[in-house]
C-alpha cells in the first residue's frame, strides 16, 4: 500500500542555516506519527514543507503516491488535501469561531453556507464548544481556541493532519481536552503527524515516535522503544534531560 | 496566585461582599475622582479669566473686534459661505470616496508578486513617490490649467479635474496608509489561510484586507479630515467653495468676520467627522487591548 506521506532526502536551509538534511520519512494510512526532538530542530519546518508553505531545497514529497514537490503542481489543490494547525493558534480575528470554520468549506470547496454552517456546528458540539460559535477567538480560552483550529482544519476532510504543538501553550487541564480530541480523531483512523515536546502526549497517541536531530530522523519506532530503550546517544541525552525537566 | 487576605471561605457561601480592603480602595478611588473633577474645574475657570482679561483687555481689542467679530456682517455673508460650502461638501464625499478607492487599488496592487506584475507593481510604487512628493497646488494647476490646453474632446468642466488631482494626490498618501495596514497583519494569518486551501487573492480578500483595513481605520478618517480642508483649494482655479465666498465677501465689506463664519463652519463640519475618527480609534484601541 502506498503511504499517504512520503518524505525522501528532503533538505531544507534558511539563508546558510542548514535545517533539514537528506531527511527521510514515510507514514502510513491511519498512522499517527509523533515529531520529537530538540527546539529548533526542525519539526516545524517539516510540517511547513509538507504543507508547501516553505519551498524545500532538494528532495521529494509525495502525498498519496502524487509527487507533491513538482513545481507545476498546484499547491491550493495540495493544501486542500492536507489539514494543518500551527503552534500559535492562528484563528482569524476578525471573524467568529463560526465563520472561522465555514471559511474554507463555503470558499474553496464551494459548498453551501446553511450546509458548512450545519457540519461547523455539528463538530463544535463535539468538542464542547456549541456555545462558542458566535464568539470572537479573543474571547476563548487557549485550549478552546485550539480545539476550533483543529475543527477549522477537519471540517476540510484532510487526508492528512499536520498538528504543530498544539498543547505547548496550554496548561495540563487544556492540554487534557485537546488530547482527548485529538485521540478521538485516532480512534476515528485519521492519518496525523504531529511535532511535540510532550512526550507523555506523544507515548498516549503515537503509533511511532520519530526523533528528529541534525535535521534527519536520528532515531524511531514505536513509543515503548524510543523512550524505554533509546539506541542513539544524542536521543539518550535528549530524554534525560526531559526527564531532568520533569515533562515525561 | 498571590495569598489571598481573606479566610476560605465557610462551607455555605455568602453572596460576595468587598472587603474592608476593597472597600477603602474604592473610597480612595472615589475620594481621588472627586479631587481630580475639583482641579480641573478650578485651573479652567483661571485660565479662562486670564485669557479673557488679556484679549479684551488688549489696546487694539475694539478695533479687531469691529473688524473680525461684527455680527451683522456675519449674518449678511452666511448665505453665500454656506452656498459656498455646499460645493466643499460635495467636493469632500466624491474625492474622499475616489481616493479610497484609488488608495486601496494601489496598496493592493503593491503587494502583487510574482515577474507578471511587475510593471504594475513599478507604476503602483512610482505614484506613490511621485503624489506624495508633489506639493497639492502645482497638481491643481496642472490639472485644471495645463490639461485644459490639451484642448481634447469631451474635457471635463474645471471642477472634475480639480477634484481629480484631490484624488490622485490623496490617493498616494492612502495607498500608503492602507500598504502599512496590509503589512501589519501577520505573515502567519496568510499562512494559516493558504493552508486551509484559499488561493491568495482569496487570503488577501478574506483574511488580510478586512483586519488591514479596520486597524487603519482611525489614520484614514485622519486623512479625510485633512482632505476637508484642502478640497478649497479648488477654488484657485475658479470655482467658488466656502473660503473664496468669505474672500469675496470680505473685499465687498472691508471687513474680516466672513474669513471667521467660515472657520466657525469648517469647524462644525469636521466636527462629525473628528468625532467618528476618535470613537473608532478608540473601539480599535479596546479591541487590541481586550488580550495583551
Ligand atoms: N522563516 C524562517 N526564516 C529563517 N529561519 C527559519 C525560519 N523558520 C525556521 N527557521 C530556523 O529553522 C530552524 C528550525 O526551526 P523550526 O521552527 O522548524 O524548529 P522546531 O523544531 O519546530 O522548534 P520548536 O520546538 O522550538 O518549535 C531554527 O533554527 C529556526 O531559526
Ligand atoms: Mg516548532
Amino acid at each position: 500500500m502506498t503511504p499517504v506521506l512520503r518524505c525522501e532526502n528532503l533538505r531544507k536551509s534558511f539563508r546558510g542555516n542548514l535545517v533539514l538534511d537528506d531527511l527521510t520519512l514515510d507514514v502510513a494510512e491511519h498512522e499517527v506519527v509523533a515529531l520529537i526532538g530538540a527546539s529548533g530542530s526542525g519539526k516545524s519546518t517539516l510540517l511547513r514543507c509538507v504543507n508547501l508553505l516553505e519551498q524545500i531545497d532538494d528532495g521529494l514529497i509525495h502525498l498519496d503516491g502524487e509527487h507533491i514537490t513538482d513545481p507545476r503542481v498546484d499547491p491550493d489543490g495540495v493544501r486542500r488535501k492536507i489539514g494543518i494547525v500551527f503552534q500559535a493558534y492562528n484563528l482569524f480575528p476578525h471573524m467568529t469561531v463560526l465563520d472561522n470554520i465555514t471559511l474554507a468549506p463555503t470558499r474553496v470547496h464551494r459548498r453551501a453556507r446553511t450546509e458548512a454552517r450545519e457540519q461547523a456546528m455539528a463538530w463544535l458540539g463535539r468538542v464542547g464548544l456549541a456555545d462558542k460559535a458566535g464568539e470572537y477567538p479573543d474571547r476563548l480560552s487557549g485550549g478552546q481556541q485550539q480545539r476550533v483550529a483543529i475543527v477549522r482544519a477537519l471540517v476540510n476532510s484532510p487526508r492528512l493532519l499536520l498538528l504543530d504543538e498544539v498543547t505547548s501553550a496550554l496548561d495540563p487541564e487544556l492540554v487534557g481536552e485537546v488530547l482527548t480530541m485529538i485521540r478521538e480523531l485516532k480512534g476515528e483512523g485519521m492519518t496525523m503527524v504531529l511535532a511535540t515536546h510532550e512526550m507523555g502526549f506523544a507515548r498516549q497517541v503515537a503509533d511511532r515516535v520519530v526523533f528528529l536531530d541534525g535535521g534527519r530522523v536520528l532515531e524511531q519506532g514505536p513509543p515503548e522503544q524510543v523512550f524505554g530503550a533509546p539506541q542513539q546517544p544524542r536521543t539518550q541525552q535528549f530524554l534525560r534531560r526531559i526527564v531532568e525537566a520533569g515533562r515525561l | 496566585m498571590t495569598g489571598s487576605v481573606l479566610p476560605p471561605a465557610a462551607t455555605a457561601r455568602a453572596p460576595w461582599q468587598p472587603s474592608a480592603v476593597e472597600r477603602g480602595r474604592m473610597a480612595y478611588r472615589r475620594r481621588r475622582a472627586i479631587f481630580s473633577v475639583l482641579i480641573a474645574a478650578v485651573s479652567t475657570a483661571v485660565v479662562g479669566v486670564l485669557l479673557t482679561v488679556a484679549v479684551t483687555g488688549a489696546p487694539g481689542w475694539d478695533r479687531v473686534k469691529a473688524s473680525f467679530l461684527d455680527w451683522d456682517v456675519a449674518k449678511e455673508s452666511l448665505p453665500e459661505i454656506l452656498h459656498g460650502l455646499v460645493l466643499n461638501l460635495e467636493l469632500l464625499v466624491f474625492c474622499a470616496i475616489g481616493a479610497l478607492a484609488v488608495g486601496l487599488v494601489v496598496a493592493i496592487l503593491r503587494t502583487l508578486r510574482g515577474p507578471v506584475a511587475f510593471p504594475v507593481r513599478a507604476i503602483a510604487t512610482g505614484y506613490t513617490y511621485a503624489f506624495r512628493g508633489v506639493p497639492l497646488i502645482i497638481v491643481l494647476y496642472v490639472m485644471t490649467l495645463g490639461v485644459p490646453g490639451l484642448r481634447l474632446q469631451g474635457m471635463p468642466s474645471t471642477l472634475v479635474l480639480g477634484g481629480v488631482a484631490l484624488v490622485i494626490t490623496y490617493g498616494a498618501y492612502l495607498a500608503e496608509v492602507f500598504r502599512a495596514g496590509i503589512e501589519s497583519i501577520h505573515p502567519s494569518q496568510i499562512a494559516a489561510a493558504r493552508s486551509l486551501g484559499l488561493t491568495y487573492r482569496q487570503a488577501m480578500r478574506h483574511v488580510v484586507l478586512p483586519q488591514a483595513v479596520r486597524r487603519v481605520a482611525p489614520p484614514l478618517l485622519n486623512d479625510t479630515v485633512a482632505l476637508q480642508k484642502d478640497v478649497g483649494l479648488v477654488s484657485l482655479a475658479g470655482p467658488i467653495d466656502a473660503v473664496r465666498a468669505a474672500q469675496i465677501q470680505v473685499a465687498e465689506t472691508y471687513n474680516f468676520t466672513p474669513y471667521i463664519v467660515a472657520g466657525v463652519l469648517f469647524v462644525l463640519l469636521a466636527l462629525p467627522l473628528i468625532g467618528v475618527t476618535d470613537w473608532v480609534t478608540l473601539r480599535a484601541a479596546r479591541r487590541q487591548g481586550a488580550r495583551g
